[in-house]
């Protein structure tokens, strides 16, 4: 199959999970040790499907991102295990096939669209840059395409604006611009890193509305990377809580908010003033500062600020390091306290102090 | 002093920014209308909180109180006390009465001093001497804000972004002053950080009884900490009333459209809600539009919109309760 | 956008007449409040011999009694319009710009400043294309293989190449390429462009070269700064994740953006060489404007340094001009606000 001739979504050989991520791991060499950004991930999303990973900075959500776009380019990075993308593994695949799967078969939007974006060149001419390295089509056509896709992400007049500089954008128009630049090839796989955290709320409410829309046009595979547990409930069909470079929790985005299982999600929910529930008088935040990736603590990495560690029968949480493990319909729990007991902490302890 | 008089009164304050023109003089003909004829008061211990996208001259209006700018026109008084033409070098003892928080804690510490001379810096500016000594009460200012001690020598390099901004709001306790201004304090902050900086402010405010100026755009970790909000749209305050009136009864479409555009981390409201998506962008505070700001981007906006400018009047049953619109919701 | 050049231009005209005025002042006020007379300033005009009165009278015809900013201003006049100088016997018209004549041949100055123009102006041109090239690429390369060899040995040598002075590196490369191996002429030579551009850039290659070794670690330098920044920037990674090949990467959205602060530094560059690459006409014997420069200051010639430094200012002005226009054409961000 040659990579070079645009493919429809409707013509990929492959059935199952378009992006499949299995064990994967994102170390770096540096000069006070081995950070190990990402450390045995694995997930899955289908076409037409949103995954959301959530969690704080450093938690590795972003460096996954990066893997999966084969954009780790430092010398010092190690990567290992498997992602396979429309069934081909790119882990460890020659660099040329990457790169003609970027932008191809998956793109990306980025937080900050004023940086994102070239301010030396027109938002036109970095679109049509985008779609002329895959499609092998004249200039002229490739401006007409541009301008086709600057209206389906809601630019006004785009055969005007498809020849502004981006700096002449809003930052609302600027986002919309990068999402046109990343849907130009037709991705089915499209990786959005905090595409909204950069905007105002109503410009977010925006965006999250055409990326919706434009998921359902394109039929592509999404992965939504964000801190913002209020994003991914509103786009997520799953979700992936991260923390310390490993999985904690994952699982539909009914089960996670309907009835979270880790401690740590706990911590996230209770830290969150609650914009849907009457105000309470006090947030209750997880305690201490996410630990550092060169010396992540022993079994647990959540160990020493959780709440509930005790309840665990011996040194497990500081020994063993639990894996995410199924809880029962495909809701993977990664702690050492039994389902049933976590079902009994979040029914009588959680839930109530949350309402 | 009256107790019962507000600690800050803000009248008609107005900041312009004038911009080159483009002829060929450069002669600025033009100005940003970065904050347009705001007033406000502030009642003491209260926290009262101004929310507003970017550009709305939310973060210009907390400048101009903390008289880091000098207004256009306007005045802005503390303890009744105009402190808006004051000239710069009479400005000193107002630094002590007003501090501010800002909101990145990597850039807003000195690198390169300790965390003690960083938080003793307001004794030694204002030349005050603490009973017990200077390093005594930066000590205890540290294990006030949740730090050790021992932290005296340590560097902000040496510390987290929760912990960092944690020294900066010990700074600005060390002289006890009567209002805190605070920018954007924990967006920048993860959320689990969020939440202890959050509920540590909440505590010095029952504990030292200080009264709070917020800027915030996150509008959830704003209905947690406020007693009273503001709404500002392109240098106009739209909406101002009691936290619950507010998010309970708005009544300006903007307040409204923005409220419904906050993401909620929960599955089930995505149908439930009712939406208002708001169209188009924020016009520039160049040139902003007559008549009502928002009428642009608003569904509701009728001719009068257009060419009469709503004054900011009480609505509803709600005491305190302003809004600025021809068209006010209803609910 | 015509509107930016206009405002350039004035600027730039502007920056002329205040350089003018210090140059001015430096030459023709500095030696009054040294303590010279108006008629110490007329001996030169009129040779040691002459009697107090041919002085006086050569002093008051060429205006030395009147104030200075009089004088600036017959000497602006002269610039701008032309003036008639009178030599004692007869008087001659100096058509504008007239620069004055000079103390020490008693020629007008502006024919001699013009004359070994092309000379200076042929010794930058051919160092810049020089340097740039060599400078830039080498930088890019560093930058692009941070902390290999290459990057270790090319900034070493870069460093050592800013700090070897050309007297030496020339002198080096003189004796070596062309008293010892006889491959380049010697010292002293310099053919027109016009009467052969083969001689013309043979007898120019060892000046050039020395010249651009010394610019080109410079630019090394620099070029690796600007390249580390914008490489680090996010589009660079935008531009990586739309697919691009890396060589695109680097070349049309990398270099870009490191291109700005050398496209400064080389406007200034360039129009101070003109007037100031003294030392490498001096070791290479080359007829420039550095070297009547030195010769004339030596002479206390001061119409024709004051003519050379005039000339030298102008061309600052120009680069700089053309730097800013350049500036419009890289950055779209100056030219539409």
């Amino acid at each position: 199959m040659s990579l070079m001739t645009p493919t429809s979504p409707e013509a990929s050989r492959h059935t199952g999970p378009y992006l499949q991520v299995e064990d994967l791991r994102v170390h770096f060499e540096t000069d006070d040790g081995t950070v190990k950004s990402v450390d045995g991930l694995s997930f899955a999303v289908e076409k037409g499907k949103t995954l959301g990973i959530v969690g704080e900075s450093g938690s590795g959500k972003s460096v996954t991102s990066m893997a999966v776009m084969g954009l780790h380019t430092s010398k010092n990075a190690r990567i290992s295990g498997s992602i396979k993308v429309d069934g081909q593994e790119l882990v460890g695949a020659p660099i040329d096939v990457v790169r003609r799967l970027r932008g191809q078969k998956m793109a990306m939007i980025f937080q900050d669209p004023l940086s994102a974006m070239h301010p030396y060149y027109t938002v036109g001419n970095q679109i049509v840059e985008a779609y002329r390295i895959h499609n092998d089509v004249s200039k002229k056509a490739a401006r007409a395409h541009a301008i086709d896709m600057l209206d389906r992400v809601g630019i006004p007049s785009p055969r005007d604006r498809v020849d502004a500089y981006p700096h002449q954008f809003s930052g609302g128009m600027r986002q919309r611009a990068m999402i046109a630049m990343a849907l130009s090839c037709d991705p089915s796989l499209l990786i959005a890193d905090e595409p909204t955290t950069a905007l105002d709320v109503t410009v977010q409410a925006q965006i999250l509305d055409l990326i919706r829309d434009l998921q359902r046009e394109f039929h592509s595979a999404v992965v939504i990377i964000t801190h913002d547990l209020g994003v991914v409930a509103e786009l997520a069909d799953d979700i992936v809580v991260m923390y310390a470079g490993r999985k904690a929790e994952h699982g539909s985005a009914e089960q996670l908010f309907g009835e979270p299982q880790h401690p740590y999600a706990w911590g996230l929910l209770g830290s969150m003033p609650r914009f849907d529930r009457p105000p309470t008088e006090r947030l209750l935040p997880i305690k201490g500062t996410p630990p550092s990736l060169i010396n992540v603590p022993e079994g647990c990495a959540f160990n020493p600020r959780c709440e509930f560690s005790s309840r665990v029968p011996g040194e497990r949480c500081v020994t063993d390091r639990p894996e995410a493990l199924d809880a029962g319909g495909g809701h993977r729990v990664a702690c050492h306290l039994p389902t049933a007991q976590r079902r009994q902490i979040w029914a009588d302890e959680i839930a109530p102090r949350l309402a | 002093m009256n107790d019962a008089a507000p600690l800050l009164e803000v009248e008609d304050l107005v900041k312009h920014f004038p911009v080159k023109g483009r002829g060929l003089l450069q002669r600025a003909t033009q100005a940003v209308q970065a904050v347009d004829g705001v007033s406000f008061s502030v009642r003491r211990g209260e926290t009262f909180s101004i929310v507003g996208e970017s550009g709305c001259g939310k973060s210009t209006t907390a400048r101009l109180v903390t008289r880091l700018l000098a207004p256009t026109s306007g005045t802005v008084r503390l303890d009744g006390k105009d402190i808006s033409t004051l000239p710069e070098r009479q400005l000193r003892p107002l630094r002590r009465d007003v501090q501010m928080i800002f909101q990145d804690p990597y850039s807003s510490l000195n690198p390169r001093h300790t965390v003690g001379k960083i938080v003793g810096a307001p004794f030694r500016l204002q030349d005050v001497e603490p009973e017990g000594g200077r390093k005594r009460a930066v000590q205890e200012l540290l294990s006030l804000v949740g730090l050790s001690p021992e932290h005296y020598n340590r560097y902000p390099h040496e510390f987290s972004g929760g912990q960092r901004q944690r020294i900066g709001i010990a700074r600005t306790l060390a002289l006890k002053p009567k209002l805190i201004v605070a920018d954007e304090p924990v967006s920048a902050l993860d959320v689990s950080i969020q939440a202890q900086v959050v509920n540590l402010l909440e505590d010095l405010q029952d504990e030292l009884g200080l009264t709070y100026v917020m800027i915030a755009h996150d509008l959830s970790v704003v209905r947690h900490v406020s007693d009273r909000v503001a709404v500002m749209y392109l240098g106009k305050i739209v909406e101002v009333a009691d936290r619950d009136d507010l998010y309970e009864h708005p009544r300006h479409p903007y307040t409204a459209a923005m409220l419904s555009a906050v993401p909620v981390p929960d599955t089930r409201r995505r149908t439930e809600r009712e939406r208002i998506r708001l169209q188009g962008d924020v016009p520039s505070p160049i040139d902003p539009p007559p008549g009502c700001r928002f009428h642009t981007r608003c569904w509701k906006a009728t001719e009068v919109c257009r060419t009469e400018e709503p004054p900011l009047v009480q609505i509803g049953p709600a005491p305190g309760h302003l809004a600025a619109c021809h068209h006010p919701e209803e609910k | 956008m015509i509107l930016y050049i206009i405002r350039r231009l004035l600027a730039a005209v502007g920056l002329v007449v205040v350089l003018s005025m210090i140059t001015f002042a430096i030459f023709y006020l500095m030696p009054r409040l040294a303590g010279a007379s108006p008629e110490t300033l007329a001996t030169r005009y009129v040779g040691r011999s002459s009697t107090g009165a041919t002085v006086e009278q050569r002093a008051e015809s060429l205006g030395f009694y009147d104030p200075v900013p009089v004088q600036y201003w017959n000497w602006l006049k002269g610039v701008l319009f032309g003036t008639d100088v009178s030599t004692g016997a007869d008087t001659v018209r100096c058509p504008a710009p007239c620069l004055g004549y000079s103390f020490k041949t008693q020629d007008p100055v502006l024919p001699e400043i013009l004359d070994r123009l092309p000379v200076s102006f042929s010794l930058a041109i051919g160092a810049a294309v020089i340097w740039l090239v060599l400078g830039v690429s080498i930088g890019v390369l560093s930058a692009l293989k941070r902390g290999s060899f290459f990057d270790r040995a090319a900034m070493t040598l870069a460093l050592a190449g800013v700090s070897l002075p050309i007297f030496w590196t020339g002198l080096l490369a003189l004796s070596i390429f062309s008293y010892q191996l006889g491959w380049t002429p010697p010292g002293g030579s310099y053919t027109p462009f016009s009467e052969s551009p083969l001689d013309w850039a043979f007898a120019l290659l060892l000046p050039w070269v020395t010249l651009a070794l010394l610019f080109s670690a410079q630019y090394a330098r620099l070029t690796r700064a600007g390249m580390l920044e914008t490489m680090s920037e996010d589009y660079i990674r935008t531009a990586r994740a739309k697919g691009l090949p890396e060589r695109t990467v680097v070349a049309k959205h990398g270099l870009r953006g490191a291109l700005t602060p050398i496209v400064t530094i080389f406007g200034l560059d360039f129009g101070l060489l003109i007037g100031s690459a003294v030392l490498t006409e001096s070791v290479f014997g080359l007829p420039g404007l550095g070297a009547l420069a030195v010769d004339s200051t030596r002479n206390n010639d001061l119409p024709m340094v004051l003519g050379v430094v005039l000339l030298v200012a102008v061309f600052v002005a120009v680069a700089n001009l053309v730097v800013d226009l350049l500036y419009a054409v890289i950055d779209p961000r100056v030219r539409t606000r």
